[in-house]
């Protein structure tokens, strides 16, 4: 598996052989909150990078989820549907959302590596 | 943060943080919406232990006066007249077009009213009140008093533990008696269906009071757990579920008006409140659950064949029914309970029913002759 990415929008993107995973990060899974419903996008759907293409609902509100990079997706988490909490426990491996055949796998490589991610989080917060 | 700059504090602020709070803005002050437990394991350990909630940014006021009580009458449908010393109940702050300004608290403590007011409404109230007043009434904020409400089944344990003659209160009785050491006003009332307290005290010994009360067994609690435990418990919230565009009746709160006050209709709005008893209100709130799991937010669309026939007022995810709740107004013809409605969802209609409230029953500790005798 190559490098974990991350895009402002706090989702994280990792290339697994083909497709790229995509999920959110534990800074953004902490400040949601618990977490009780995911909305997760339809296989075979066309996204481009930095298009909303899932919903998380915490106890408190929904917040979208957007597309690090364009491509198309290839498969999605169905374990969230009956365990949203997942994504609580296990944000960077098992709660991951869903994963995109890429468009162009160079996209990824423009995204913020772990350290930047780390400092733009500190800061938006 | 920023944004909290200009934000008021409790006099608990400082021990929010030290619990690890995660402050946000709340009706102009900052509060926790959460501690480190999470919104979830906080109010299930208010359903099965006992939760202490900051509820400082509330508004307090006393009502003194010759004639205090009938002055209040002049604004609200309840009975305060006959409100017993010792005795508290729930009351509406009305308009004269029948829209409620306020829902708050009043205790009759003998020689003077006590009231509690929303936080986002006190200053609307104080300024409503004082209007109707006669000379010689007068309207007393006390912003110099905190706020703490211990709910949960094991709320009355650990208050008795440290107040005399807690035990004994009933569900909506009021009580002067010193809490480790520090004078307060207790209630036996609360806003998660729970049995539980409210307790009033001086500003200046609110810490203290909250750390017995957290070394005796509570679990601190925040906002949202306070949120998601009054949606179960079918209550409204000032601001979402109610506001100056609805009445009494359209908000399923008639059980406020006094019989008296229904005889009498010599209150602020009872032409409106009278109108729609006699015909029915245009539409009424009503509990609705959504079917499966995703959660139907404030301002969802409430439709019925695709026709447009209400709003979402209050939307989450209640933990205890391990399911999505939510509440909100429909129009009258379709307020039956198990009626299917869609609630439009990110363009999607999500099918749910409207359904009796409370959705967890009311665990309130009322007297032993009402709790055992015919009603039960």
């Amino acid at each position: 598996m190559s490098e974990t990415r991350f895009a402002e929008s706090h989702e994280w993107v990792r290339l697994d052989g083909d497709v790229a995973v995509v999920g959110i990060s534990d800074h953004a899974q902490s400040a949601l909150g618990d977490v009780v419903f995911v909305d997760l996008p339809e296989v075979g759907r066309e996204v481009t990078a930095g298009e909303a293409v899932a919903v998380v609902e915490s106890v408190k509100a929904a917040s979208d989820i957007y597309a690090p990079i364009s491509g198309t997706v290839a498969a999605v988490n169905e374990a969230l549907v009956d365990n949203p909490a997942l994504v609580n426990s296990g944000a960077m491996g098992e709660g991951w959302f869903f994963t995109i055949t890429p468009k162009d796998t160079s996209e990824i490589g423009k995204l913020m590596d772990a350290e930047a991610y780390a400092k733009h989080a500190e800061e938006a917060h | 943060m920023a944004e909290n700059e200009t934000l008021l504090e409790t006099p608990l602020a400082g021990l929010h943080r030290e619990l690890g709070g995660r402050m946000v803005g709340f009706a102009g002050y900052a509060m926790p919406v959460q501690y480190p437990a999470g919104i979830i394991a906080e109010h299930l350990a208010c359903r099965s232990g006992a939760a202490l909630f900051d509820v400082s940014h509330m508004g307090q006021a006393e009502l003194r006066g010759e004639g205090a009580a009938a002055a209040l009458e002049r604004v609200t449908p309840a009975e305060v007249q006959a409100l017993k010393p010792g005795r508290q109940r729930y009351a509406l702050l009305l308009n004269g077009a029948g829209g409620i300004i306020d829902d708050f608290m009043v205790a009759n403590l003998g020689d003077r009213l006590f009231l509690v007011l929303n936080a986002s409404r006190k200053a609307v109230d104080v300024e409503a009140i004082g209007a109707a007043l006669p000379p010689g009434v007068s309207i007393v904020p006390r912003p110099d008093r905190a706020l703490l409400a211990l709910q949960g089944p094991g709320a009355e344990a650990i208050l008795a533990g440290l107040a005399e003659g807690v035990a004994a209160l009933p569900f909506m009785g009021v009580l002067e008696t010193p809490v480790a050491g520090i004078p307060a006003l207790v209630t036996r009332s609360g806003y998660t269906g729970e049995d539980g307290f409210e307790i009033g005290v001086p500003a200046e010994g609110a810490e203290a009071v909250a750390r017995a009360l957290l070394a005796a067994g509570a679990a601190p609690a925040g906002l949202g757990a306070r949120d998601s435990l009054r949606l179960e418990a079918g209550l409204p919230l000032y601001g979402q579920d109610i506001d100056e565009t609805t009445s009494p009746v359209e908000a399923a709160l008639t059980f406020s008006l006094g019989k008296r006050r229904r005889m009498a209709w010599d209150f602020a709005g009872a032409e409106r409140v009278r109108e729609e008893l006699d015909n029915g209100p245009k539409r009424l709130r009503v509990g609705i659950l959504p079917e499966g799991r995703q959660p139907a937010r404030a301002h969802t669309e409430i439709a019925l064949n695709g026709l447009p026939v209400g709003e979402v007022t209050s939307g989450s995810f209640g933990p205890s029914l391990n399911a999505p709740v939510a509440m909100g107004y429909v129009a009258r013809a379709h307020a039956g309970d198990g009626t299917a409605l869609e609630l439009m969802v990110r363009g999607r209609a999500l099918p749910a029913r409207t359904a009796p409230t409370p959705f967890i029953p009311h665990r309130y500790k009322r007297t032993p002759s009402i709790s055992t005798g015919a009603i039960a």
